[in-house]
């Protein structure tokens, strides 16, 4: 079948501002939209560009605005989206660089400054530390993370207030802060106290709808803020 | 302009992080270059787990791992680095459970382990529980967890910047230089730049991306492995190719050994588990070659489903509790890709590429090597599936691919960081950058002439289709002279994108100029080869044949096409046998 393939394009070289270019592309039903990109890319226009990489959902380079949803394009296939006319656009909120390529850097620098590491004190046994599998199952959600920013350019509170850490800083963060066996809690949920850390979040639930790896974004953020709560009581 | 550092390590995946985190902690100033971004890279795919002999769940020691390695790769292994990796594997895997890593656990707080195809306990008895694993996001935790440590120690990233040229002062690589450093494009603004060191590593993962069916990421295109070619380094046992039993029909996309690990069966159209007729102590635990050639056997004899070119993978009876607690990520796979419910139907699969046994030759210690007397070429490095050291012989056991960028990464960090202490920057000329430019100028100063992708497509189909599971002489006489003749259209490539700013038309005519480079060492090795060992299935020599070729191919770089030699292959503990399981 023929879909219409819009898609929100921009070269900073030759384009006075993003425009939608409309391309009509032969599809399957089960042909996902990062396919039909490679199709335009590689039949009509080389310089289409945007990120890919794994092409099945792990890697998180090809996050964008797919039928005014942020989704992974290797992600979605064309029969989930239910009809022929399919936008592509930039995931939202952050700096385009070119076509579907926004800047990531402030969004890594958010992620950086959450401590995003195992914190520990003393050295560590000879052998594995012992973690119950209840325990470990206490922070498998948030481990599933692939930092695609689907979550945090859905956030309206984001939009609003581009200093706010955002949800996959704040995800990566309760990874740490729910793992028996970290001892960094303290300077963490600090971090996230602050006026553009977790407070910032109305639960719009934006992040939940949006993360493609299933990750309940929302609840692990109001768990750390719960957690923020019973550390200052 | 340039920049100096005194380690530069080339890839963000397992090997390249591991590297850097030894560098940095031993105070070496060092930046990590990557095409992508760190979290990009395809050791996050990983799936299944990372074997090591812990004995969690039951007696396991190294020297049987040791030993499933050497018999696995059909005894082109060495057995030196075989027996670093097994030992050493213990040890990487306690680190990275100190460094976080959220292994499953045992009802006992211990890491978790199950059963993969090859290891086995006691010298071949049966299958054994060694893989450590978290779910089937194994490499996920493992990239990520490395990526984190390298943050909490300062590593300095270059993200996006694709590097386009290895240099060397004194020569080249083949004929005594000195690794000077590399050249780097940022992405971002096409920026050329030269980055100085006394040490680098190549850490640029495999090249998947040269066959059509390939569970590999689109970024793997050969970098490291056809710049090192490129300046005389020889590429070692590039006929070895892995394909990985089950990937998704069509797409290749991998559904983990893991669902064999947990239980599953691979059922033939009348529902046979055909394996007990080509491994019956093993059955669905057979090595990866010896299961992939299984299922061609049983789509070449009209056994495929419904007489197609697949069969199923069918894990029905384990359970909703197991597949959706141990491997999630595969079943989701198979439910977006497929529209299957792995639950209650079996999942259509076949072999896909997945994985080169072969690459850039090194010692031990990372070291890059330029011939059979195993000259090292000062301050290159190598490690990962770029690297060839060789612990996976003619064919890879499922888990030791995370085991060897673990093990090796490793090593090749503290080894710069011991080289490189009391040694002065080498020299390089105002004119480093210039040979690359021009390459890059050429391709974007035609207006017309070949696409990029239509030569990848055409060689994808060339690779696939002749220098697949099974290999003939004529098929492989076939497949020369067409790789040839899309090197030659490749010398007329074009592309649309004639701008600076994230120019991925440019860097990826780059990419294809690299598969041909790796295709045509595969092609030619694999046609010198009249033997079967491992992945390199010859149906016109199908026997093993010790006499003539228990040895490396090494590959060099020549005009009118690559030039080969042998080298001998390092036994310390297990004589050859025959290899059935």
């Amino acid at each position: 079948m023929q879909v219409d393939l819009r898609i929100l394009r921009y070269d900073p070289e030759r384009d006075a501002g993003p425009h939608w270019v409309s391309y009509s592309v032969e599809a399957e039903p089960i042909d996902r939209v990062l396919d039909l990109l490679h199709r335009v890319k590689y039949k009509v226009d080389g310089s289409l560009t945007f990120r890919r990489s794994c092409g099945h959902g792990v890697c998180g380079s090809d996050a964008m605005l797919i039928n005014g949803r942020n989704r992974l394009a290797c992600k979605i296939r064309v029969e989930q989206l239910g009809r022929r006319r399919i936008s592509v656009a930039p995931l939202p909120g952050l700096p385009v660089i070119k076509d579907l390529v926004v800047d990531m850097d402030g969004f890594f620098a958010k992620y950086r400054s959450v401590q995003p590491f195992l914190i520990t004190a003393g050295p560590p046994p000879t052998r594995e530390r012992r973690q119950s599998p209840e325990e470990r199952a206490r922070y498998d959600d948030t481990t599933k993370c692939i930092l695609c920013a689907a979550c945090t350019s859905s956030c309206p509170s984001f939009w609003a207030q581009p200093d706010y850490v955002g949800p996959a800083a704040i995800v990566q963060a309760h990874r740490f802060i729910f793992d028996s066996r970290d001892e960094g809690a303290d300077e963490r949920l600090e971090i996230l106290a602050d006026q553009d850390g977790v407070w910032r979040c109305r639960t719009i639930f934006n992040c939940t709808d949006a993360c493609p790896r299933g990750i309940e974004v929302t609840r692990a953020i109001l768990e750390v803020s719960a957690a923020i709560v019973e550390r200052q009581a | 302009m340039d920049q100096d550092f005194d380690a530069l390590i080339v890839g963000a995946g397992g090997a390249g992080l591991w590297a850097a985190l030894e560098l940095a902690q031993a105070g070496v100033p060092t930046a990590v270059l990557t095409k992508l971004y760190p979290t990009r890279s395809h050791t996050g795919a990983a799936q299944g787990g990372v074997c090591a002999a812990l004995g969690n769940h039951e007696e396991d020691h190294w020297e049987w791992h040791m030993f499933d390695t050497v018999k696995g790769g059909d005894y082109l292994t060495d057995q030196d680095a075989a027996e670093v990796l097994a030992r050493e594997a213990i040890e990487t895997v306690i680190e990275l459970e100190h460094m976080g890593l959220p292994f499953n656990r045992t009802a006992d707080g211990k890491i978790d382990q199950r059963r993969f195809g090859g290891h086995t306990r006691n010298f071949g008895e049966g299958p054994v529980r060694r893989s450590c694993f978290a779910a089937d996001r194994t490499g996920h935790m493992i990239l990520q967890t490395l990526y984190q440590q390298c943050i909490k120690v300062g590593v300095q990233f270059f993200d996006e910047y694709h590097v386009v040229d290895l240099l060397f002062d004194g020569g080249e690589a083949g004929a005594g230089g000195r690794a000077a450093g590399v050249v780097a494009y940022r992405i971002a603004d096409g920026e050329l730049r030269a980055f100085r060191a006394k040490a680098v590593l190549l850490a640029t993962g495999g090249f998947g991306r040269m066959f059509r069916i390939t569970s590999n990421a689109w970024s793997l295109t050969g970098d490291g492995v056809a710049l090192a070619y490129r300046h005389g380094v020889p590429l070692q046992d590039m006929e070895f190719y892995q394909f990985h039993p089950t990937g998704i029909v069509g797409l290749g996309i991998l559904l983990s050994e893991a669902a064999r690990g947990e239980g599953g069966y691979l059922r033939n159209d009348s529902g046979e588990r055909f394996m007990a007729r080509y491994a019956p102590t093993l059955m669905e635990l057979g090595p990866r070659d010896l299961v992939s050639r299984a299922i061609t056997m049983e789509i070449r004899a009209g056994r495929g489903i419904g007489g197609k070119d697949y069969v199923y993978l069918d894990v029905t009876h384990l359970g909703r509790k197991v597949i959706e607690e141990k491997l999630p990520d595969i079943t989701e796979f198979a439910r977006i890709y497929q529209g299957v419910e792995p639950i209650s139907e079996p999942v259509p699969i076949q072999p896909t590429a997945h994985y080169a046994m072969g690459g850039i030759p090194t010692d031990l210690h990372a070291r890059v090597i330029r011939d059979a007397d195993r000259t090292i070429v000062p301050g290159l490095y190598a490690a990962g599936e770029c690297a060839c050291v060789s612990v996976h012989g003619a064919n890879r056991l499922g888990t030791n691919s995370l085991v060897d960028l673990l093990v090796f990464g490793r090593r090749a960090g503290r080894q710069m960081a011991r080289d490189v202490r009391g040694v002065d920057l080498p020299e390089l000329t105002e004119d480093a950058i210039e040979p690359v430019r021009a390459e890059l100028r050429a391709i974007s100063a035609r207006s017309s002439g070949e696409n990029a992708a239509r030569i990848r497509s055409d060689l994808a189909d060339v690779m696939m289709d002749n220098v697949g599971v099974y290999r003939t002489e004529e098929l492989l006489s076939a497949a020369l002279p067409r790789v040839r003749e899309l090197q030659e259209r490749y010398s007329r490539v074009h592309v649309d994108d004639k701008g600076t700013v994230f120019n991925t038309d440019l860097l990826e005519a780059r990419e294809v100029g690299y598969l041909l480079d790796c295709a045509e060492t595969t092609v030619v090795s694999a046609l010198a080869r009249k033997e079967s060992r491992g992945a390199h299935a010859r149906e016109d020599y199908p026997e093993r044949d010790d006499v003539n070729f228990l040895s490396h191919t090494l590959a060099y770089r020549a005009e009118g096409g690559p030039r080969l030699a042998y080298k001998p292959v390092t036994i310390t503990r297990f004589e050859p046998k025959p290899r059935t399981y």
